[in-house]
């Protein structure tokens, strides 16, 4: 690790270096890394060579960005913009207009295929993709524009990984996630209303020290973050499965904590990992469910900004099933040896006499009469 | 008569047309038919593809009838009941398959199913019990138990073919313990406690012909079709609507066995869950039609009790005078 | 009095005893193993059906002697009442033991409780009703020993009516333990559960009657040095090959003709006792059929034994091996098989006491010097 780049970490961000490292311990946990793997993230993050990043807005709201701007620790939009280097972002950028364009084509000529491409909001394709144009260009162009030299494309929230709140029915702009436009280059999703800025930070990070992207599922999200339904890490599970449910807001089972899937809670459907890291680093229950508001499935094509959040969740599935009786489960005592030696040993006495008492009669003298009657 | 072969064989003959005869008999004399609905029954629908296997029903049928928690697990922390039995009168049970990925199908998926008693249209229990401890309601057709009244014989527990009464071993005082449909409840104008508490609607309260149209309108709907579900009782205002799952093409407890007045739909076949499948005349009406041809109005036990008291009478004339 | 027979027997009694107290004070599950699954064990399988299809004795030869006027069989009549009566009344006993909450016990004899629909009904009313019969077709060797001749002769008089009784009560019911399980349906494999099993359990338990009667007075000639009453079993024996073979050709018919032929041979290990049944109901006819065997004891005894062993085997594989919980698994424990062993140490203790203070058996005049009376 460069000693020289931890001074100036220390002396311009204020970031002693036991605090950068409890950071990279935290990415590491996030992760779900093994031990270790946190020296790796210091050495990477220290390394000189920072890649460049460029971060595309289309139909968004910026909350992905707001999201990011509240990670914590430490105080990540100074860090990581140090790390990366952001050449391009419309809402932190002090430039504008076609000065801020211009530095955009310079930083993508000067590092072609080198640099990251993050897309935050869903594109719109109807009567071609009019309805979003940054400087004059549909957001579609700039998107394959910027993504063709791009070594990996990240999409930060919903609305990026499949169209978002915007592709709620009817869809009137035609809102379209980046994996059904990009298709040659290695695309992460990071679905999210807004995500866990540590899901991101988190994928980043992994690139820069691994070299490669984390392991993901078919639609492209980092398993580590997506691969557990909701359902299965709640807090209030133990509610569920015994059957108490908040039946009205406010009532008694809302102020006791139950359970909220009649009032719509979309866990049992949705991939996240919101239960386990929460939000906003304020202490537990600071997520939807633990404030007492059913999870709306944000994170999921088709359940998120679709489904009625007051309609009751489908279950993916039932984990774990031992919890459950089968349908037959093996009950009643069988043979013992006892039982079984009492009935052998009684069986083998009654033979013995029965033999022995049937070759008695053998030898038994003869009837006194050996003729039939007739009846 | 000495034993010849022409004697076996005429003995053997005459045997035969006595059976034969004595079988056509009975089959033409009073087959009891299976009994039929009550004008005024009530039941449930159980739709395994709207169970989240919650089991608030469980919970629900515990507090409605006081009955305790059972513990089949290392340590006693949690209800965890295997099947109906003593203490436990509503369970519900996990068909898992596979990977069992995929809810309510039959390869890799998994399903619940809920046991509980099925108030059969013309139940074996009433039909077996000596004493007259299992009573069927005349009205509403609820299957109830009477413990004064029993003797705790568990003809009950032997005969019912869905396995539903349980007994207790380990008390002097045993009784039998079944679902009653929440009688006690609907008593008080309520509805049975597992039909209240089901969030889904899964388990559903009515009049059994509505429930049977209930079921039907369900199976009609192509997979996927989103729909109105009502919870507690059908046609209820609280509703909610969800696609509809793949059905079976079959009500189970429709046909079976005459009817049963709690009725069940599901995507997995029945005999995976647990429901076997039975034939659509009763057991009980099968056993009545025996007894009943034998002894109807006590006539042929009458009859030959004077053709034998005639015989001994003449046969033990002599026995006053005789040597033993 | 003291004989290796009678104490066995008796220590059989007083461990039955003392398991009996511990299952009324603590359940029925403190000694026994059914459960939900079998709620109905060897108590029921054993004690009650197979125990009065023993107790048949009186019942066949009531109906030989005084239906059929066979009355050369008459010797073997009260033995047979002997071994009756305390078969019935322990098979009696055992119910009231083996029922959970047998102090409502008198329902299933009261109007207003009891349900005429169930075949458990008729069974419990005739063999209330029979086992009094027993015990007052016994009475004129009561009145022999204790009684006046005026008395024995009155009680002749009316004798009659409850020896009609006698043959009418036990075709009742145990036609109907068969009944009883019909109403289990597709519970009970299909090489059992048939309409005719009133039928096969009835011939079953009449052939069991008689063939008691062969194995006890064999048992008896044995212990007791008596005569050989070979030459007048030989008699009963032709009876034992007509019930037979009419048994096995209903029950092999019923099969054929319902279509089960296939099952016979691909139930496993029910396929095994099924056919073990179907031997030890043959052999007897083997045995039996020609003439010369009937007479010779030992052919008579093995033909009763295979033929006592087949009809139980009929019961418990009816009741319990062929009934099917899944699941569920029963074996009868210590505690129960106890029991059941000091029912019937209870019965040959019985039998014994009753057969040396009693004219139970036919007196020897003919008699060899040896009197008959020394046990071994």
């Amino acid at each position: 690790m460069k000693d020289d780049i931890l001074d100036a970490i220390e002396t311009r961000l204020g970031l002693s270096r036991r605090h950068f490292m409890q950071f990279c311990a935290a990415m590491a946990t996030t992760m779900g890394l093994p031990n270790g793997a946190e020296a790796q993230i210091a050495e990477a993050l220290t390394s000189a060579a920072r890649p460049p990043v460029i971060w595309l807005h289309f139909q968004e709201c910026t909350g992905c960005t707001e999201s990011l701007l509240r990670a914590e620790h430490p105080t990540l939009e100074k860090l990581i913009l140090e790390i990366i280097s952001l050449d391009y972002h419309e809402t932190l950028f002090a430039a504008a207009g076609h000065q801020a364009e211009a530095a955009r084509r310079a930083s993508m000529e000067a590092n072609k295929g080198k640099y990251i491409l993050v897309v935050e909001g869903a594109v719109p394709m109807k009567d071609g993709g009019v309805y979003c144009k940054v400087g004059g260009q549909t957001a579609h162009d700039m998107l394959m524009e910027c993504a063709a030299d791009a070594a990996a494309v990240i999409c930060i929230g919903s609305c990026a990984s499949w169209g978002g709140m915007p592709s709620t029915s009817p869809n009137p702009t035609g809102s379209t996630g980046v994996p059904e436009l990009v298709k040659d280059k290695p695309v992460v999703t990071i679905p999210g209303c807004p995500p866990n800025p540590y899901n991101f930070l988190s994928t980043v990070v992994h690139l820069l020290t691994f070299g490669k992207l984390p392991d993901l599922d078919d639609k492209g999200r980092t398993k580590f973050a997506y691969s557990r339904l909701i359902h299965e890490n709640c807090e209030r599970r133990a509610h569920f499965d015994a059957g108490r449910f908040a039946q009205e807001f406010g009532d008694d089972g809302h102020r006791k904590g139950f359970c909220l899937y009649k009032l719509g809670c979309k866990g049992p459907e949705t991939y996240a990992n919101c239960p386990s890291i929460l939000f906003g680093d304020v202490g537990s229950g600071s997520w939807p469910v633990g404030t007492g508001h059913p999870c709306i499935g944000c994170t999921e094509q088709g359940i998120g900004f679709q489904k009625p959040i007051h309609a009751l969740a489908e279950l993916k599935n039932a984990v774990p099933p031992q919890s459950y009786p089968r349908i037959v489960e093996e009950q009643g005592e069988g043979a013992s040896m006892g039982s079984v030696a009492l009935i052998a040993g009684i069986a083998g006495v009654a033979a013995g006499a029965g033999v022995a008492l049937g070759r008695n009669l053998g030898k038994a003298k003869k009837p006194e009469d050996t003729t039939f009657g007739e009846e | 008569m000495p034993l010849t072969r022409r004697n076996f064989l005429k003995g053997a003959a005459a045997g035969s047309a006595v059976v034969a005869c004595a079988a056509t008999t009975a089959s033409e004399a009073e087959a009891r038919e299976n009994k039929t609905l009550p004008p005024k029954a009530v039941g449930l629908l159980y739709d395994s593809t709207l169970c989240i296997g919650c089991k608030a029903c469980v919970k629900a049928c515990r507090d409605a009838n006081d009955t305790s928690p059972e513990f089949n697990t290392a340590d006693p922390l949690w209800d965890t009941p295997l099947d109906l039995s003593g203490s436990t009168l509503n369970v519900i049970k996990m068909y898992a398959e596979g990977t069992s990925d995929h809810k309510d199908q039959e390869k890799d998926g998994f399903a619940f199913i809920k046991k509980s008693c099925m108030h059969c249209v013309d139940p074996s229990c009433v039909s077996v019990c000596p004493v007259t401890a299992m009573r069927k309601d005349p009205d509403t057709g609820i299957v109830s138990h009477h413990p004064d009244a029993c003797i705790g014989c568990r003809y009950c527990v032997a005969s019912c073919p869905f396995g539903v009464p349980k007994f207790e071993y380990n008390t002097p005082t045993p009784q039998i313990h079944k679902c009653q449909m929440c009688r006690h409840r609907q008593a008080e104008g309520k509805i049975p406690a597992c039909a209240e508490v089901c969030p889904t609607g899964a388990t559903l309260f009515g009049s059994v012909l509505g429930l049977r149209e209930e079921a039907a309108r369900r199976r009609s709907l192509p997979a996927g079709e989103t729909t109105t579900f009502s919870r507690k009782t059908v046609g209820s205002s609280d509703t909610h609507e969800k696609n509809t799952a793949h059905y079976l093409p079959h009500t189970y407890g429709e046909t079976e066995m005459g009817g049963t007045q709690m009725m069940l739909l599901a995507g997995v076949p029945f005999d995976k869950l647990g429901y076997p499948t039975l034939p659509e005349g009763s057991f009980a009406s099968a056993s009545e039609t025996i007894q009943h041809t034998v002894y109807k109005g006590m006539a042929a036990p009458v009859a030959v009790l004077g053709g034998l008291m005639y015989l001994a009478h003449k046969h033990t004339k002599h026995d006053g005078q005789d040597e033993d | 009095m003291v004989t290796k027979t009678t104490v066995i027997a008796t220590v059989l009694a007083l461990a039955m005893a003392a398991l009996l107290g511990y299952r009324f004070v603590f359940g029925l599950g403190a000694v026994a193993n059914i459960n939900n699954g079998y709620p109905w064990g060897i108590w029921v399988a054993y004690d009650v059906v197979i125990g009065t299809a023993f107790a048949c004795g009186g019942y066949a030869m009531a109906l030989l002697v005084y239906i059929l006027n066979k009355g050369k069989y008459h010797p073997l009549v009260r033995p047979a009442l002997l071994a009756s009566m305390f078969g019935y009344s322990l098979g009696g006993f055992s119910v009231l033991f083996d029922l959970g909450r047998w102090w409502n016990f008198w329902h299933i004899l009261t109007p207003g409780y009891a349900n005429p629909n169930s075949v458990m009904f008729e069974v419990a009313l005739c063999v209330t009703c029979y086992c009094l019969v027993l015990w007052i077709e016994f009475t004129p060797a009561f009145a022999e020993k204790w009684g006046s001749a005026a008395t024995k002769r009155k009680l002749n008089k009316v004798l009659f009516v409850f020896i009609a009784l006698g043959v009418l009560l036990p075709t009742m019911h145990q036609s109907s333990l068969g009944t009883m399980l019909v109403v289990f349906g597709t519970t009970v494999h299909p090489l059992w559960q048939t309409t005719l099993l009133p039928l096969l359990f009835l011939i079953s338990a009449v052939s069991m009657g008689f063939s008691i009667v062969i194995f006890e007075a064999t048992l008896v000639t044995n212990v007791y040095n008596r005569p050989s009453e070979a030459r007048i079993l030989g008699y009963v024996t032709r009876y034992i090959v007509w019930l037979m073979s009419a048994y096995l050709v209903l029950r092999w018919g019923d099969i054929i003709v319902e279509g089960k032929l296939d099952k016979v041979f691909s139930s496993g290990g029910l396929s095994f006792v099924f056919l073990l049944e179907t031997a030890l109901f043959a052999l007897p006819i083997a045995l039996l059929a020609p003439k010369a065997n009937r007479i010779k004891p030992q052919m008579q005894f093995i033909a009763a034994v295979s033929m006592l062993l087949g009809g139980s085997l009929y019961r418990i594989d009816a009741f319990l091996v062929a009934y099917h919980r899944a699941g569920w698994h029963y074996f009868p424990s210590v505690g129960e098989l106890t029991v059941t062993l000091g029912i019937i140490g209870v019965e040959v203790l019985g039998y014994i006491v009753f057969v040396k203070k009693l004219p139970v058996l036919h007196p020897v005049e003919r008699a060899l010097p040896a009197a008959a009376t020394t046990a071994e």
